[in-house]
């Protein structure tokens, strides 16, 4: 059996969510006895392709081609799919990051696959998968098997483990012939947001809500973030009153996410907000209402105004970091 | 201009998910339903679209009769037509895919939209694989959309810590997500002109099924945590458990 694992690259830089979605593979394709072969799809990728082996890949392939130097969901499709069936892939791993999410439809119809989408978990019985997947934004997990011969995964970011190995591994090129009607949509620039890792990929989420009593103080929510590394990141309430953009929403209408500390600032716990949020492996709470919902899933809480809790946590968190 | 618009109909957001007795569907008594979020997103900008290009807005749900409810919100929000494609039972997102651009690819439209994923099962598929069955361009996860009269389409997307700006050609495929436009709530005069709207029901085709439900259950419960203790005082005994207990900072 052959599975293969696409890995997003941007920049030059493959992103973790990428090492993750390699790896976890790698853990598959060992339990099941099957040969992982990585992919690699851009411009000028096959000179760093070759770091995936570090995550467990022996083989990686490199569809290397300067018409891909945009992005394009539908010619980036195209060359998994064609990959994928060259090499027989009997199962395809993307990352459910924004550019897997878009990918992976697609490769699936291209493959009479069927796809299952933002796994958190992945469970061998014999050669077949059960996958968990987080449903109702994560107020429930739906345990899932693919029927398709071949069968595609996306992996949610921040839950699967990447860790670097010595591992080494070839790098063969692979040309796909595409056509201009293969370029259906295509990325003519990308703006940066705020520099700040995004909600769905950060280690450490600083989060406000409206204990923060107005946009005028979200600068101790960004000073904090900034002292921890961290994105920032913020309730239903807030992004609906204009104080924060919309892409910093955390909950069941804005986005999901498992980072390693949450620190809720000023946030109840709507039950759509910490469907968003509770799956994060440690969670502080600073809130003056010892009765609200979120110290119910909080490890930590601080029963207090947010407002004169957070410059002292920024100097504290300063001092211990060394910084 | 002929504007398709996709949409679902979901428990709202403060529903507290209960496992029904099956153990892979949700226990429905009590559950208030309503208009998945993203898709009222969708059908608004559907509505923008007409009224700058003309034409018409047709909105189709897949589903059971139940999915009226929905219908009904967006006629009264002032689409022109409304789709049922009758479905009793549960579909993976490649039936309800199949099932719509069944009806997508008869209708010929020029622009098809969706909510960026139904918050249901928030898989974020059915979009992109009925653009993908339907041969279509797609532009997902969309904060702005610029449509010209060649046909040329300039939109963003929102990808992790940024945009990307897209380029593409109608007819197209586009995926709502928040903050493209807010959607207007239906006028008193629009909901009593909706109840007399005829919603055109059919059956929906027959699909595959590719993905199976074995079982639907809760997270593990977390543990409540302890609090540290009150204001600024306990900073110092916070820092000192994420730095030695929690190992984080």
């Amino acid at each position: 059996m052959t599975i293969l694992a696409f890995a997003e690259e941007r920049g030059g830089k493959f992103k973790k969510s990428s090492f993750e979605t390699v790896q976890a593979a790698a853990g598959v394709a060992n339990a099941i006895g099957a040969e992982l072969v990585a992919l690699v799809v851009g411009s000028g990728v096959a000179a760093f392709a070759g770091e995936l082996g570090r995550y467990g890949a022996a083989r990686v392939i490199a569809v290397d081609d300067p018409a891909l130097a945009s992005h394009s969901n539908t010619a980036f499709a195209k060359a998994i799919a064609e990959v994928a069936r060259k090499e027989g892939a009997d199962m395809v791993f993307l990352p459910a990051s924004q550019m897997g999410k878009d990918l992976a439809p697609r490769v699936a119809v291209k493959l009479k696959a069927g796809l299952a989408s933002d796994c958190v978990a992945l469970r061998t019985e014999g050669s077949d998968i059960v996958a968990a997947r987080p449903v109702y934004a994560g107020k429930a997990l739906l345990d899932v098997r693919v029927l398709t011969a071949v069968k595609v995964f996306t992996l949610r970011p921040n839950v699967f483990t990447a860790t670097a190995g010595d591992g080494k591994a070839e790098v063969e090129k692979a040309a796909i012939p595409f056509a201009p009607a293969d370029f259906g949509a295509t990325v003519k620039e990308v703006k940066v947001a705020t520099g700040r890792p995004d909600v769905t990929e950060a280690d450490i989420i600083v989060s406000g809500g409206r204990g923060m009593k107005g946009p005028e103080n979200f600068h101790l929510i960004e000073t904090l973030a900034d002292v921890l590394g961290a994105g920032v990141g913020a309730s239903r309430a807030v992004v609906d009153a204009g104080w924060r953009p919309h892409d910093e929403q955390v909950g069941q209408t804005g986005k999901t996410v498992s980072p390693t500390l949450y620190i809720a600032c000023g946030i109840s716990g709507a039950v759509q907000h910490l469907a968003g949020m509770s799956s994060s492996k440690y969670i502080v709470a600073i809130n003056k209402d010892k009765d609200a919902p979120i110290f119910q899933i909080a490890d930590y809480g601080i029963v207090g105004d947010v407002l004169e809790v957070l410059p002292v946590l920024s100097a504290e968190v300063k001092k211990t970091l060394g910084k | 201009m002929k504007i398709v618009v996709c949409i679902n109909h979901v428990p709202d957001t403060e529903t507290r998910i209960k496992i029904g007795a099956d153990n892979v569907s949700i226990d429905r008594a009590g559950v208030n339903f309503m208009m998945s979020p993203y898709d009222e997103i969708a059908v608004e900008e559907g509505l923008r679209i007409r009224d700058r290009f003309k034409g018409e807005v047709i909105v189709i749900s897949l589903g059971s009769d139940l999915h009226k409810e929905t219908l009904r919100k967006a006629l009264a929000m002032g689409v022109d037509r409304a789709v049922l494609l009758k479905d009793d039972a549960q579909r993976d997102s490649f039936g309800v895919a199949q099932g719509l651009a069944a009806e997508i690819s008869a209708l010929k439209p020029d622009v098809v939209l969706f909510g960026r994923q139904s918050i249901d099962f928030d898989d974020a598929q059915v979009g992109t694989l009925v653009a993908e069955m339907l041969g279509l361009p797609s532009v997902a996860v969309v904060v702005k959309l610029e449509l010209h009269d060649d046909g040329s389409v300039v939109c963003e997307r929102e990808i992790e810590g940024g945009h990307e700006v897209v380029l593409t050609r109608l007819p197209a495929v586009f995926l709502a997500q928040k903050g493209l436009n807010e959607p207007r709530y239906p006028s008193l005069k629009g909901i009593m002109a909706a109840k007399n709207k005829p919603i055109e029901e059919k059956a929906a085709l027959p699909a595959e099924v590719r993905v199976t439900t074995l079982a639907l259950r809760k997270p593990a419960a977390k543990n409540p945590g302890r609090i540290v203790g009150t204001d600024a005082a306990a900073v110092p005994d916070l820092v000192r458990l994420l730095h030695e207990e929690a190992k984080i900072i």
